[in-house]
């Protein structure tokens, strides 16, 4: 069997998966149903030589599952809610259907699979990359010379967005309310220690 | 028609965001979109028959430059959807604090019984 036909048997695996993720009632059985389907992601990346996005995915994957569940156990885990109106979902259903047909239009544009656009293109970026990161970084890993090197502004610009985000959560979960104004807070007394 | 899987995918998650009423599952929504697009940026990338972008040895220990840009696939969209993956598990983690928050407040999952954030 080749690439492409190993691929398709995984995609139609993860679409029943995810299917059945959304559909089913109840919530903690969804977010383990989740956990499969991104275990199948992690193994699709695999076979299309991704190792580093794998080993990502992977770690990423069993740390949303953990928030998941710590989200969705103890907790109303019925999710067997009044559906919208019939009108509604049938409105929703054709939306989907036509962006799904546009976008099939659009996506010849891409090329066939297995045939990337870098190949075709002049000293398109990708292939400086390849020939050079060896010479220029001295990075034996082509992903690792661009993602810490070639494009390092880049990657603290995500860095900045987990910190961001990190604070958001904290900000949101944490357990003591926000002091008031005019109430006395204990860090001034301390720094009142300190300065005589 | 792999294309078009991987499209199919981000539409049942757009679909889940769009129609459910259950926070937890718009959020599964949202990481299987997140997912569906990654994966279809790697597929962009992928050369039949290709090598993971690391260069290696042969038996003489040296590295053959040329024969590993024609046989690498493409390692920037790699690249891309590995800083991808890490912000969507901080948005993740920040969508998950609201819920858990509303959840606090007002007893529920469900949207449609969150009256109080009308308006």
């Amino acid at each position: 069997m080749n690439v492409e036909t190993i691929t398709i048997i995984f995609l139609a695996f993860i679409v029943i998966g995810s299917l059945i993720a959304i559909e089913t009632p109840n919530l903690l059985s969804a977010v383990v149903c989740l956990g499969v389907v991104d275990i199948g992601f992690t193994i699709l990346f695999l076979l299309l030589k991704a190792p580093d996005i794998a080993i990502t995915q992977m770690v990423v994957e069993v740390v949303c599952l953990i928030i998941l569940i710590r989200a969705t156990v103890n907790r109303d885990k019925s999710a067997d809610t009044g559906e919208r109106k019939l009108f509604g979902l049938m409105t929703t259903g054709a939306i989907i259907i036509i962006l799904f047909m546009f976008i099939m239009n659009v996506v010849p544009l891409f090329g066939e699979f297995g045939n990337p656009i870098f190949t075709r293109v002049e000293n398109a970026p990708s292939q400086t990359y390849l020939s050079k990161c060896l010479e220029d970084t001295g990075a034996a890993n082509a992903v690792s010379a661009v993602i810490l090197d070639y494009r390092g502004y880049d990657t603290l610009g995500e860095a900045t967005i987990l910190f961001a985000s990190v604070i958001g959560a904290i900000a949101l979960l944490r357990k003591k309310p926000r002091k008031k104004i005019n109430e006395p807070d204990e860090s001034d007394s301390l720094s009142v220690v300190k300065d005589e | 028609m792999i294309y078009g899987l991987c499209i199919l995918l981000f539409l049942i998650g757009l679909y889940a965001v769009v129609t459910k009423h259950n926070l937890i599952k718009i959020v599964i929504g949202f990481i299987i979109m997140e997912n569906a697009i990654n994966l279809f940026l790697i597929m962009l990338g992928y050369r039949m028959g290709g090598k993971a972008p690391i260069i290696w040895q042969d038996a003489a220990g040296k590295a053959d430059i040329a024969a590993f840009a024609n046989s690498a696939v493409d390692p920037l969209p790699q690249a891309l959807v590995l800083t991808s993956i890490v912000i969507s598990l901080g948005v993740t983690a920040l969508m998950v604090a609201i819920c858990l928050r509303v959840y606090q407040r007002y007893g529920t999952f469900d949207i449609s019984k969150i009256r109080r954030l009308k308006g």
